[in-house]
C-alpha cells in the first residue's frame, strides 16, 4: 500500500476530534466483556467501572476545553466542533454520570441484569455528544434516532405492567415524531437539490448551505412545510405543548433514573437541535420560526404549569414540572435572533435545570419502593425528621427548580428573562411571570409535604415505602449538586463567563 | 473616618450568615445561642459604627463605605457593589437594631427546633443588611429574597393558627409582587442601554440620556406594582394581616418592621431619581389609593378588629399609606418624611408585635374581648405597651411624629384634599391604638382573663423579654428626640428632590 495515504491520513487525524465519544463506544464495549469475565458475584463492579470511566473522559473533555479543532468542520462537514457543542458534552457527561449515581440506588431494588443498563445509557450518551455537534441532517437524525432507540429500551426496562404501557406509548409517540421530522429533512432535501431555484445544492443536508438556500428563498412553500415538520419533530423531544402528550405516563412508568434521563438529557437533546437550526439554519425563515415558538412557549408554559398543580404522583409532577421549563427555555430560544445573549443563557439555564434536577430525582430514587411508578407526594411526610439530609437536597432542587435566589435556577430564570426583555418578547415575559407564580405553588407544596406535615404531631403518618440509606458515592454525588445548586446562585466565578463565550 | 481594617458592610452580612451556616454544620445547641448572640449583635455593632463615621466617612458618587467585589459576571453588568448613602443609611442601622431585638426576643422565646428557628433568622438578618447595602440593583432584589425565603419558612413551621393557608398565600403573593418588581428592574437595565445593575452606573447613563416619557410611565407603573404588593399597598394587601397573624413574632417583627420597607425603599432609591415623569404619570392614583385605601379604609378595618395580633397586622397596612403619600409627593421634604417614618414604623411595629405576643403568652387569647385588667398583674408591660402604642400613633417624642408630620407638611403642596384625609387616619389610629391598650390592661380582669390567671399564674415581663423591647423603645425615643442623627445625611442625599437628580424631564 502506498505509504501516503496512511501519512495523509495520520497527519489529519480527524478520529481526535471525537476521542470522548469514541472513548464512550469503547467503555461500552469494556462494560460487556467484564459481564463475560467476571462472575455474577462481582456484577458491583460495572457502575464502578462505568462512573470511573465517566469522570476520566469527563476530566479528558473539560481540561481539554480549547481543543484543537475548535471552530472547524470535520469529516466532511458532518461535525463543527463549536463552543457550543464543547459545552453540550460536558453537560451530557454529566448528566450520564448522575443517571448511573441513581441507578445504583435505583436497580438495587429490582432484580434485572444491570450491565445493558449501563450499556445503554453510555451509547445513548455517545449519541447526544455527537448530535449537539452535528452539522449535518444526516448525521442529526441518525445521532437523533440511537438517542430515541436506546431511550425506547430503558423506558420499559422493568417490565412491570406500567413501564410496559410507558414504554409502549414512547414507542408509537417516537416513531411518529420521528416520521415527521424526517418527512421534513426530506422536503428540505428536496426542495434545496431543485435545480430550478437558486442556489440550490448538492450537499443541501449540509446546514451551511441549506441556510444558503434558505436565505436565497425567504418563503418557499415546501421548505416552510420542512421547517414546521421538523420543529414539531424537535418539539416532541422537549416536551413542547402539543407534543407534550406523552410526558406524564411515560415519566412516571420509566424506571427513576430513566426518567431523569429523559428529564435532563433528552430535553437537552432537543435544545441543542433547536439552538442549531431554529437559531442559524432556519433564520432566514424567522418569519415562520419566531410565531411557532412563541406559540409553542407560551402554551408550553401555560399547560406545563397549571397541569402540574393538580398532581400528586411526584413523577407525573416533576414531567409537567419539566414540560413547564421547556417553556422557558423556549422564551430564550425564541429571543435567539433578537438578543445575542440568549445562547449563554440557555446553557446556563440547562445546567442549572441538570444541577436541580438531578439533586431531586436522587432523593426520589431513595424515597421510591419495589414499584418504582408508586411515588406520591404522601409518601414525602415527615422526611426532614426522618432523613434531613435528603430532605435538605430536596428543598434545595426543588426551590432551584421553582427559582428561588439564592438558588442557581434563579440565576438561569434570571438570563432568560433578560434576553426576552432584549428580544422585546413582552407578551411573554408575562406568561412566564404567571408561570413562575404557579410553579411556586406546586413546588412548595412538594417541601411542604416534607417538611410542614408531620411537624409537630407526629403520629398518624401514612404509610410510605421503606427509605434506602444513602451510601457514600451517592451521598457524595448529592452533595456536590446541593452545594453546586447553592454556590452557583449567587457566585459564578469563571462559569459564567465559559458559558457564554462563544 | 472608619478605622477597621474590613468592609463593615460585607461584614455585616456575612457575620449572620456565616453564623447561620455554623448551626447547620450540626453545631451543639448550647453553642449555637451563644453564637447566635454574636450573629445577631455584630450586625447592630457595624451598623452603629457606620453611622457614627457616616458623617467623616469619604463619599463616592454619593456613596460612603463603597467597595465592589466581582461575581463573575461582570461581563453582564452584576457585581456585588456594597456602599450606603443618606437614604440607605437609616433602614440598614434600623435592619442592626431590629435583627438584635428579634434575635434576643427568638433566644428567649424556647420555641421548637430554637436552632433551625435561630438559623433561619439569622439568614433573614444576613439578607436584611444585604438589601440596604446594596448598591447594585441585582443584589438588592437578590438579597430581599434570601430573607424573603425564611419567612415562609417560619410561618410554615413556627407559625400560629392556619399556618399552611398563610404560609402559601404569603408565598404567592409576595412571589407575584417579587416577580413584577424583577421585570421593572430588568427593564431599567435593558432600556437604559446601561446593561449594567449598577445604580451608580445607570445614574450616570440616565442622566445623559433620560428615558423615553412612556418607558418611563410604563416600567414606573410595573415597579409601583410589583413594589406596592411586596409592601402591601390597598387592595393587594390581604397577604399582611393574615400572614403577621400567623407568624411567629420574631420573623413578623423582622418582616413587618425591616423587610417590608424595601419596597418602599426601591421606590425612593431606583424609582424616583431614574423615573421621574412616571412619578408625575402615577403620583395622583398612587396618592388616592393610599389615602383611601390604606389610610381610611383599612383604618376602619383595623377599629373593627377583635383579635389583638390581627390588629396590630392592619395598622401596619395602614401606616404604609402614609409612606406612599409622601413618596406621591416627591419633595425632599416628603421622601425624607418617608424614610423617617419607615424607620420610626419599623421599629415601632417591631416592638408591638413582641408586645403582642408578651401579652399572650400571659393571657393565652388574642381575643381582645376577653382580656382586661392585665396592668394590675404586669405594669411593665403595660407601660411600654402604652408607649409603643403612642408611638404608633405618632405622639411628639417618638420617631413616628417626625416621619408623619413631615410627611403631611409635604403633602400639603401636593393636595390639600388628600392630606386632610391623610391627617383624618392619625384620629382613627388613636381610636384602634387606645382601644386596644384599654381593652387588653385596664379595667376589671373580664372572667375569662381571672380564669386563665388562676391557671397559669401572670408575671410581668422577664428581663429576656424586657431588654429587646427597651431596645426598640430607646431607638424611637432617641430619634423622636433628635432627628438630626438622621436628617443630616437623608437632607444631603434628597437635595434636590429625588425626581430632579438624574433624568429629569426637561
Amino acid at each position: 500500500m502506498d505509504i501516503s495515504v496512511l501519512q495523509t491520513l495520520a497527519s489529519r487525524n480527524l478520529w481526535g476530534a471525537i476521542t470522548p465519544e469514541i472513548l464512550l463506544g469503547g467503555l461500552a464495549l469494556v462494560l460487556l466483556v467484564i459481564e463475560l469475565l467476571f462472575p455474577k458475584e462481582h456484577a458491583r463492579i460495572v457502575p464502578v467501572a462505568t462512573l470511573v470511566g465517566l469522570v476520566t473522559i469527563l476530566g479528558g473533555v473539560v481540561f481539554n476545553a480549547p481543543s484543537a479543532y475548535l471552530k472547524q468542520e470535520t469529516f466532511n462537514g458532518l461535525l463543527l466542533h463549536s463552543h457550543g457543542g464543547q459545552v453540550m458534552r460536558v453537560f451530557f457527561l454529566l448528566s450520564a454520570i448522575m443517571v448511573c449515581v441513581i441507578a445504583r440506588v435505583s436497580l438495587a431494588k429490582q432484580s434485572l441484569p444491570r450491565v445493558e443498563f449501563y450499556h445503554i445509557v453510555l451509547v445513548v450518551t455517545a449519541a447526544m455528544m455527537l448530535l449537539a455537534q452535528s452539522n449535518h441532517l444526516v448525521l442529526f437524525f441518525v445521532a437523533l434516532e440511537t438517542v430515541t432507540i436506546g431511550l425506547y429500551i430503558l423506558v420499559s426496562y422493568y417490565r412491570t405492567s406500567l413501564t410496559l404501557e410507558a414504554g409502549l406509548k414512547y414507542l408509537v409517540m417516537g416513531a411518529l415524531s420521528s416520521s415527521l421530522m424526517l418527512f421534513g429533512i426530506v422536503l428540505l432535501y428536496g426542495v434545496a437539490g431543485n435545480p430550478v431555484l437558486p442556489a440550490h445544492t448538492a450537499q443541501s443536508m449540509h446546514y451551511g448551505q441549506l441556510a444558503a438556500f434558505l436565505a436565497a428563498n425567504p418563503h418557499n412553500f415546501l421548505a416552510s412545510i420542512g421547517i414546521v415538520l421538523v420543529l414539531a419533530g424537535v418539539a416532541f423531544k422537549i416536551g413542547a405543548f402539543p407534543f407534550q402528550i406523552w410526558v406524564p405516563d411515560v415519566y412516571q412508568g420509566a424506571p427513576t433514573p430513566v426518567t431523569a434521563f429523559l428529564a435532563v438529557s433528552s430535553k437537552a437533546v432537543g435544545f441543542t437541535a433547536l439552538l442549531a437550526l431554529a437559531g442559524t439554519v432556519f433564520a432566514s425563515y424567522a418569519w415562520l420560526v419566531a410565531p411557532v415558538l412563541t406559540f409553542f412557549a407560551a402554551t408550553t408554559l401555560l399547560f406545563g404549569n397549571f397541569a402540574a398543580l393538580t398532581q400528586h404522583n411526584v413523577k407525573r409532577l416533576i414531567g409537567l414540572s419539566g414540560v413547564s421549563h421547556a417553556g422557558f427555555l423556549l422564551l430564550g430560544v425564541a429571543a435567539v435572533s433578537r438578543a445575542p445573549m440568549a445562547v449563554g443563557a440557555i446553557y446556563f439555564y440547562l445546567f442549572a435545570y441538570l444541577l436541580a434536577s438531578f439533586a431531586v430525582f436522587g432523593v426520589m430514587a431513595h424515597l421510591a419502593g419495589a414499584n418504582d411508578a408508586d411515588q406520591e407526594l404522601d409518601h414525602y411526610a415527615g422526611l426532614a425528621k426522618d432523613r434531613p439530609f435528603l430532605a435538605l437536597v430536596l428543598a434545595l432542587g426543588l426551590g432551584s427548580l421553582a427559582g428561588i435566589p439564592p438558588l442557581v435556577g434563579f440565576m438561569g430564570k434570571l438570563f432568560i428573562f433578560i434576553a426576552a426583555f432584549q428580544a422585546g418578547l413582552y407578551g411573554l415575559l408575562a406568561i412566564a411571570v404567571i408561570g413562575v407564580v404557579v410553579s411556586i405553588y406546586y413546588y412548595f407544596g412538594w417541601i411542604k409535604a416534607a417538611f410542614f406535615e408531620t411537624w409537630g404531631k407526629s403520629a398518624d403518618t401514612p404509610a410510605h415505602p421503606e427509605r434506602t440509606s444513602v451510601d457514600f458515592v451517592t451521598g457524595f454525588a448529592l452533595s456536590a449538586l446541593a452545594l453546586a445548586v447553592v454556590v452557583l446562585g449567587f457566585y459564578q466565578g469563571p462559569l459564567g463567563t465559559w458559558l457564554s463565550g462563544r | 473616618m472608619s478605622t477597621l481594617p474590613f468592609d463593615p458592610l460585607l461584614a455585616a452580612i456575612f457575620a449572620p450568615l456565616a453564623v447561620a451556616l455554623a448551626i447547620a454544620c450540626g453545631l451543639p445547641k448550647r453553642f449555637s445561642v451563644k453564637l447566635a448572640y454574636v450573629g445577631f449583635g455584630l450586625p447592630l455593632l457595624l451598623a452603629l459604627h457606620v453611622w457614627f463615621y457616616y458623617g467623616t466617612a469619604a463619599q463616592t458618587h454619593g456613596y460612603a463605605f463603597l467597595t465592589s467585589y466581582s461575581t463573575g459576571l461582570d461581563s453582564l453588568g452584576i457585581g456585588l457593589k456594597l456602599g450606603l448613602n443618606g437614604i440607605s443609611l437609616p433602614l440598614f442601622v434600623l435592619a442592626g437594631i431590629v435583627g438584635f431585638a428579634a434575635g434576643l426576643y427568638a433566644i428567649q422565646s424556647g420555641a421548637e427546633r430554637l436552632k433551625i428557628y435561630l438559623m433561619l433568622l439569622l439568614v433573614m438578618q444576613g439578607g436584611l443588611m444585604g438589601v440596604f447595602a446594596s448598591v447594585d440593583i441585582f443584589f438588592f432584589y437578590f438579597f430581599h429574597e434570601l430573607a424573603l425565603i425564611p419567612t415562609f419558612i417560619m410561618v410554615g413551621i413556627w407559625g400560629g393558627r392556619d399556618r399552611n393557608y398563610a404560609a402559601m398565600k404569603l408565598t404567592i403573593y409576595l412571589t407575584l409582587g417579587a416577580m413584577l418588581s424583577l421585570i421593572g428592574l430588568i427593564a431599567l437595565y435593558v432600556k437604559s442601554g446601561a446593561h449594567s445593575f449598577d445604580l451608580i452606573e445607570l445614574r450616570r447613563v440616565i442622566a445623559a440620556q433620560p428615558l423615553e416619557v412612556t418607558v418611563q410611565h410604563n416600567i414606573f407603573g410595573l415597579l409601583a406594582l410589583g413594589f406596592g404588593i411586596l409592601v402591601s399597598l390597598w387592595p393587594l394587601h390581604t397577604w399582611a394581616p393574615l400572614g403577621y397573624g400567623a407568624a411567629p413574632s420574631s420573623a413578623a417583627m423582622l418582616h413587618a418592621g425591616v423587610l417590608k420597607k424595601f419596597g418602599l425603599y426601591g421606590l425612593i432609591q431606583i424609582a424616583l431619581p431614574l423615573l421621574p415623569a412616571g412619578l408625575i404619570q402615577w403620583s395622583h392614583p398612587l396618592a388616592w389609593l393610599a389615602v383611601v385605601g390604606n389610610v381610611l379604609v383599612i383604618g376602619f378595618v383595623t377599629i373593627a378588629q377583635r383579635d389583638l395580633k390581627q390588629m396590630v397586622g392592619y395598622s401596619s397596612v395602614m401606616h404604609m399609606g402614609y409612606a406612599f403619600l409622601g413618596i406621591a409627593a416627591g419633595s425632599t421634604l416628603g421622601v425624607g418624611g418617608v424614610v423617617l417614618l419607615m424607620v420610626a414604623h419599623g421599629l415601632s411595629v417591631a416592638l408591638m408585635f413582641l408586645l403582642t405576643t408578651s401579652v399572650y403568652h400571659r393571657t393565652h387569647t388574642f381575643a381582645l374581648d376577653e382580656m382586661g385588667g392585665l396592668a394590675q398583674k404586669a405594669p411593665i408591660l403595660s407601660a411600654l405597651f402604652v408607649a409603643a402604642t403612642f408611638a404608633g400613633i405618632g405622639l411628639p417624642g417618638f420617631a413616628n411624629f417626625w416621619g408623619e408630620l413631615t410627611i403631611f407638611v409635604a403633602l400639603w403642596k401636593f393636595s390639600p384634599l388628600i392630606t386632610a384625609l391623610a391627617v383624618a387616619g392619625v384620629v382613627i389610629s388613636a381610636v384602634y391604638g387606645l382601644r386596644a391598650a384599654a381593652r387588653v390592661f385596664f379595667g376589671p380582669a373580664t372572667p375569662e382573663f381571672s380564669k386563665i390567671a388562676s391557671e397559669h399564674p401572670v408575671s410581668d415581663l422577664r428581663w429576656s423579654e424586657r431588654l429587646p423591647a427597651l431596645i426598640l423603645l430607646a431607638a424611637l425615643m432617641f430619634i423622636g428626640f433628635w432627628p438630626k442623627s438622621l436628617s443630616t445625611a437623608l437632607d444631603a442625599t434628597l437635595s434636590p428632590a429625588p425626581a430632579a437628580q438624574v433624568g429629569a424631564v426637561k
